[in-house]
């Protein structure tokens, strides 16, 4: 009887577990039916065609890879020095009592839905960008802002795990040696833990690229590629969040093959990710 | 009056409410070797890690007394903690080489600011990778990574890395605890040549140690100062009967 009770629960275990599985193959399945044709149909032109014009049957998304690009290296030059500094506050010089407050602050960051980041984008960073900057406001750099705000979390957390988890013989060799607290952090430990600050960066914009909500509200969604950051773009999900609504045949596939662009991208960051922290351990196993 | 290196006087130590090192006196002279030894957690590495204030990294701890290296305050604010760890070195129980090239971290120390050319900085990391007896294993590869090295020669690098620096006192934790027979032997030989120089204050990892390589020895119980006297002293001829049953291999 307890051996069939067992047998079973593993069982139940492994049905439930199938069904994430099976969901993810569902989902690419259904993206890859429904987008392949079109981009089998315009073939490279789908890619590197800079005209969007559904209306015309013209379905060329480089003005989109462009804006995703953009929007997203845009976000890393402001989120990354700040992400990364921050984490090395936290793991090496802040009193533990603030590192309680700052901890769940940031966790906290990650928290606020995306709608209220684009929604406060727009009220507050849109209109101070067209004040003092020019133009609409609604921009790359607005949504660069934005994102760079929503990478934090993720950048933070993980760079600072990655500096706390190095052994402590590091630090107290360098220590020992006369250098100073900054020299240790600088020409020690940052380097020690490089490749998890390396994969915190690309999990962060790996969140940037798929963001939609936020952006949608504050890039200005013009299918042009643009000429400075100051003027608006459209990534490739507000492509398909905007025009998911209304689309129907050929353009609706095409909206399934913006999809599965985003999905080759997100995949090569996130398969970066990973190889580069499974280096890591490889190289701890050596020493 | 006889002149020490370093003298202890009335050393107490706490972490946290618990207290590990007791009313501590201890004098030290220069140009020797000093083992302090004891069981584990007895407050030796406590003991020579506040000799360089490395303790003071970790906020719950706190001290008592007072700590002279030739006869002025290691604690004295005017003094910058960074100086005094580079005229007293250490070498840790692990291997603690840094995340660079065999070359990069002998000559770490020296590049930070000193002013020295480059030909003299290459002199002094061959002077002391010859001292820590490691120069002839690794002469031909200096760029490689530190990490690439053996357990027994990373620690021989981190030796020869606080050499380079020229301290007065160099501080050795239980640093053969991990080493092969012949990678220790090559440690202790050298350091019976650097006491020359140097004064070093050696946790040795057992007793056979201690025997081997100090001239004189002291016994560290539960963070008491059991007895401190010459190897003859304390190895063939113990006053105390804890340090007899010690040295002999009755209990520990």
């Amino acid at each position: 009887m307890k051996n069939f009770k067992e047998k079973l629960s593993g069982r139940v275990f492994l049905t439930l577990a199938l069904f994430s599985i099976l969901a993810l193959a569902v989902i690419t399945i259904f993206i890859l039916v429904q987008g392949a044709p079109v981009i089998g149909k315009h073939g490279f032109a789908f890619i590197a065609g800079t005209s969007w014009s559904p209306g015309n049957g013209e379905f060329g998304i480089l003005p989109m890879i462009i804006g995703s690009v953009a929007v997203t290296l845009g976000a890393a030059v402001i989120g990354v020095p700040i992400g990364i500094c921050c984490a090395v506050f936290m793991a090496e010089f802040a009193p533990s009592l603030m590192r309680t407050i700052f901890r769940p602050a940031i966790q906290l960051l990650a928290g606020i839905p995306s709608v209220v980041y684009g929604f406060w984008g727009l009220l507050f960073v849109v209109p101070f960008i067209s004040n003092h900057l020019g133009g609409l406001g609604l921009s790359i750099l607005a949504g660069s802002v934005i994102l760079s705000l929503m990478m934090l979390p993720t950048i933070i957390s993980i760079s600072e795990v990655s500096i706390i988890v190095l052994p402590s013989t590091y630090k107290d060799g360098a220590l020992a040696l006369g250098m100073t607290h900054w020299q240790t952090i600088r020409s020690v430990q940052l380097p020690a833990a490089k490749s998890g600050i390396v994969a915190a960066v690309i999990l962060g914009l790996g969140r940037a690229v798929g963001e939609t909500m936020a952006v949608i509200m504050v890039l200005g969604n013009a299918t042009a590629i643009p000429s400075s950051v100051l003027e608006p773009v459209r990534t490739l999900t507000t492509n398909i969040g905007i025009e998911m609504g209304y689309a129907e045949g050929e353009h609706r596939q095409a909206l399934f093959a913006t999809g599965i662009i985003l999905f080759v991208i997100i995949m090569i960051l996130n398969i970066s990710a990973q190889y580069i922290t499974r280096n890591k351990s490889k190289s701890l196993k050596i020493k | 009056m006889e002149k020490y290196k370093i003298e202890i006087k009335n050393f107490n130590f706490y972490f946290g409410e618990k207290q590990v090192i007791y009313n501590l006196n201890l004098k030290v002279q220069a140009n020797r070797i000093l083992s302090v030894f004891g069981p584990a957690n007895s407050g030796t590495t406590t003991l020579l890690r506040s000799l360089n204030r490395l303790c003071e990294l970790n906020p719950e701890l706190r001290y008592e007394g007072e700590i002279l290296l030739d006869g002025k305050s290691i604690f004295d604010s005017r003094e910058s903690v960074t100086q005094l760890r580079r005229r007293v070195g250490m070498v840790f129980e692990v291997p603690t080489p840094l995340p660079m090239s065999i070359y990069e971290n002998v000559s770490y120390g020296l590049r930070l600011g000193q002013g020295k050319s480059k030909a003299a900085i290459m002199e002094a990391v061959e002077l002391s990778l010859k001292q820590a007896a490691l120069w002839e294993e690794v002469k031909e590869r200096l760029d490689a990574p530190a990490m690439s090295l053996s357990g027994g020669q990373q620690q021989r690098l981190c030796v020869a890395r606080v050499l380079a620096l020229k301290p007065e006192v160099v501080l050795i934790d239980r640093a053969c605890s991990g080493l092969d027979p012949i990678s220790t032997a090559k440690i202790e030989e050298s350091m019976s040549q650097l006491k020359k120089e140097y004064t070093i204050i050696i946790s040795p990892h057992n007793v056979q140690q201690a025997i081997r390589v100090s001239d004189r020895a002291a016994f560290l119980l539960m963070g008491h100062l059991v007895e401190e006297g010459t190897n003859d002293e304390m190895f063939t001829n113990p006053q105390d009967k804890r340090t007899s049953d010690y040295v002999t291999g009755r209990f520990g």
